[in-house]
């Protein structure tokens, strides 16, 4: 289905993990992108601006990659309107309810050895090989 | 600004590490199929870079331009915390799209993104409504209650 590409895994990360120092360390802010989206929708008076300059430079960055190097966004998983659509809605109301996605918990809350977030990275994951494994099986002729 | 600057390197790299393509994900996620492991050098890189900014940002007293680090909010493990991951793990699997490549994919103009995407802001802003909603429910009974 894919290869195994370490050195831009490596880079990618390195790029991912040096994005949420400079919010951290500049801005004391912690990059979670759920709860940044989720601000923004609310329109958060205090932090709106930063969380929309972020997503700012996030949209410029992808609509120029989508050009000098299309094949980052290529989707070679084949799923039904139906099942994208439940899927984004499922991502969107757990990030909320659980209060982070792979970034916040992921990322920025195992690095400071948070109990909440590894918990909670310890039970995305294990649902996400779940779901994925059955997903393989049950909707590739989808 | 420099929020900009960050959002653009967030970017750059989950484009750069292959989260933006879910078979990568999917790959990385399905245990049957053929095992892709990039997506665990990518948290292990993100992870060693984000500790150190930690561990530099533990000698400053206040960020650069913010008043003061944020100190964690909660330490409780309940409910919604594990339920809510559990939903989004699911969701996660499915599609193979995690919040930033979502965004990242949609702006990019990845067909799957077009619909995934919405959904998931749909989603986070519906439940921030109804969650709203029953939380003020829930005040109004207490005060009653008392």
């Amino acid at each position: 289905m894919s290869h195994f590409t370490p050195w831009s895994a490596l880079g990618g990360g390195a790029l991912i993990g040096l994005a949420c120092a400079l919010l951290l360390l500049v801005h004391g802010k912690v990059a979670g992108i759920s709860g940044i989206c989720a601000g923004f929708l609310r329109f958060d008076r205090g932090d709106f601006a930063w969380r929309a300059w972020f997503l700012a430079g996030m949209v410029v960055t992808a609509v120029v990659l989508a050009r000098v190097m299309p094949g980052a966004y290529v989707n070679s998983v084949p799923r039904s309107t139906g099942v994208l659509i439940a899927a984004g809605l499922l991502v969107g109301v757990g990030t909320r309810l659980g209060n982070g996605c792979t970034s916040g918990h992921g990322l920025c809350g195992t690095s400071r050895l948070s109990k909440r977030s590894i918990v909670a990275t310890v039970v995305f994951m294990l649902l996400g090989m779940a779901s994925a494994t059955v997903a393989a099986r049950w909707l590739v002729h989808a | 600004m420099l929020a900009f600057v960050a959002g653009a390197l967030f970017c750059g790299g989950v484009s750069l590490s292959g989260m933006t393509q879910p078979g990568k994900v999917v790959g990385f996620l399905d245990v049957t199929g053929d095992f892709d492991p990039s997506l665990a050098l990518v948290m292990v890189s993100a992870i060693a870079v984000y500790a150190t900014a930690l561990a530099v940002s533990r000698r400053l007293r206040a960020p650069l331009l913010g008043s003061a680090f944020p100190s964690p909010a909660s330490t409780e493990i309940d409910g919604r915390l594990v339920a809510g991951a559990a939903v989004f793990g699911v969701g996660w699997g499915l599609a193979g799209f995690c919040p930033g490549p979502a965004i990242a994919s949609l702006a990019a103009g990845a067909h799957t993104a077009l619909l995934f995407t919405p959904s998931m802001l749909a989603g986070m802003a519906l439940f921030q409504l109804v969650d709203r909603r029953m939380g003020r429910e829930d005040e109004t009974r207490n005060r009653a209650a008392t």
